[in-house]
């Protein structure tokens, strides 16, 4: 008997676990209409779970856990939702702010931002809890409140801002999470609608909205300030509509090069990391909403706004040429690359789909079905800066 | 005859002149929700745009909000949308959103 019980305890933790699950080729697919999030496997391309009432997710953003256990979800009405990706379960949820656009994790893992729009500002918590360690309002003109942008993670266990309506970027230090320091860069340029960091954590671009260019901060020389990049491109041309705001992130450096959306203009810009000169503007189908370069930096793929955005272009690093337009559906909103970049996969919002696309050949692969989709998360995004 | 053409007026209720067709409808609805949505937010609460419910909506006249729609605002995020909708188009989707029946 003593022998049957350990072999008996063994067989019921087993049956408890079901299945044991690895997390690292796991994702979500966030579904902006129901406000829910698919837990996927990217391997087996199939859908695992899906996660229900997370609120307003028709802008939403996902980070995930250095142990790529838990997604934390940041939806547009200040929720922000813990899923443990192993139970299939929402483990937390709080309602931080009125009005929200994105997180970030800490570099220790240990802490998740958010950045709002309603009250402006930045609110730290514990990843582990949940519990608010930091309230960070972006005051700028005595009192005034600016819609926070373009938040990031940095090495130094810091975080990096922009203020939409204050034209600022703040640097923040969170080592003493209780007390975070803040070091504010003013006159940065005019409305910054989002940023990235480079992926190495040195440098942080803000693209702006509302004058021509972008504002840079080399985070290992703070001291120099803020240069311009581009302060002249297109000041004369006339802009065209924006119909949605183009995002920034980190994917968009590929070699020497950085990729960015033009802003009323339907280029992509190729942009020298060494001077920081623009080497070609590449036409495309429409104003770019995501520029990103597949993970090893050969080509880089492009969306569209409305209404352009049944399109995706693929553009050749080699020779900076577009080599091929697909058309994967309605909507196409976002895309999200395999970890080594073997694929891609595509949701087309009213195409209520997720296609999955071979990045060599450019042929379809396979399709899932997912209502409205809208943002595409990997859990390898837990070990890069910026992501 | 004549008291037909009324009879199916009374019947129409209150479809106006510039009421879009059904199908119509559907798809300006569906620009609401999610390419308005995309700054409003999908329940319109804001986000980089302004909230537009039918509180914050009161006061401001037709003509303004048509004006806003159709021919954006200067120095905000705001596009013009007159390439994709119509004024009478326009003045459906601003009485939709007075009436929150999205």
């Amino acid at each position: 008997m003593k022998k049957l019980l350990p072999l008996l305890g063994f067989i019921f933790s087993f049956n408890a676990l079901a299945e044991p699950r690895a997390t690292g080729d796991l994702g979500v697919v966030i579904e902006r209409e129901d406000g829910n999030a698919l837990i996927i496997n990217t391997s087996e391309r199939k859908q695992l779970a899906k996660i229900e009432q997370l609120g307003d997710l028709s802008h939403a953003s996902v980070v995930f856990s250095r142990d790529q256990r838990y997604a934390y979800v940041f939806g547009r009405d200040g929720g922000l939702t813990k899923i443990d990706m192993l139970n299939d379960a929402i483990s937390q949820r709080i309602i931080q702010a009125g009005n929200s656009i994105g997180g970030a994790i800490s570099q220790d893992g240990r802490l998740i931002a958010v950045s709002n729009y309603t009250p402006g500002g930045v609110k730290v918590f514990s990843a582990e809890t949940l519990e608010l360690l930091a309230d960070i309002p972006a005051e700028y003109d005595d009192g005034k409140l600016s819609k926070v942008v373009g938040l990031v993670d940095a090495p130094g266990q810091r975080f990096v801002f922009s203020l939409f309506d204050a034209g600022e970027i703040w640097l923040l230090d969170v080592k003493n999470p209780k007390q975070p320091a803040v070091q504010k860069f003013k006159n940065i340029g005019k409305q910054p609608y989002d940023a990235l960091i480079s992926p190495d954590g040195r440098y942080y671009l803000a693209g702006l909205f509302g004058e021509p260019g972008l504002a840079l901060l080399d985070l290992w020389s703070p001291e120099a300030g803020i240069k311009r990049v581009l302060p002249d491109y297109g000041k004369k041309d006339d802009k065209l509509p924006v119909y949605k705001m183009p995002h920034l992130e980190g994917w968009a450096m590929a070699g020497d090069y950085l990729f960015v959306p033009a802003i009323g203009k339907h280029e992509v810009l190729v942009i020298d990391k060494q001077n920081w000169q623009l080497v070609k503007a590449i036409p495309v189908a429409g104003q770019p909403v995501f520029v990103m370069a597949r993970p090893d930096g050969r080509n880089i793929w492009v969306n569209f706004a409305f209404p352009d955005n049944h399109q995706l272009q693929i553009i050749d690093v080699k020779d900076l040429s577009l080599i091929k337009t697909l058309t994967p559906g309605k909507a196409v909103l976002h895309m999200e690359f395999t970890p080594r970049g073997e694929h891609v996969w595509v949701a087309a919002r009213d195409d209520n789909q997720v296609i999955v696309y071979d990045t060599e050949t450019l042929q379809e692969i396979t399709r899932l079905p997912a209502h409205t989709p809208n943002g595409i998360f990997f859990s390898s995004r837990a070990h890069k800066v910026g992501l | 005859m004549r008291k037909l053409l009324l009879l199916l007026a009374l019947l129409a209720g209150p479809c106006f002149a510039g009421e879009p067709a059904p199908d119509r409808q559907d798809a300006l609805r569906n620009l609401l929700k999610h390419d308005c949505g995309a700054c409003h937010g999908l329940s319109l609460k804001g986000g980089m745009g302004p909230a537009l419910l039918p509180e914050v909506l009161a006061g401001k006249p037709d003509d303004f909000l048509a004006d806003t729609i159709l021919n954006g605002r200067q120095g905000t995020a705001m596009p013009p949308w007159r390439q994709f909708i119509s004024h009478d188009e326009a003045l459906w989707l601003i009485g939709v959103l007075r009436k929150s029946d999205y």
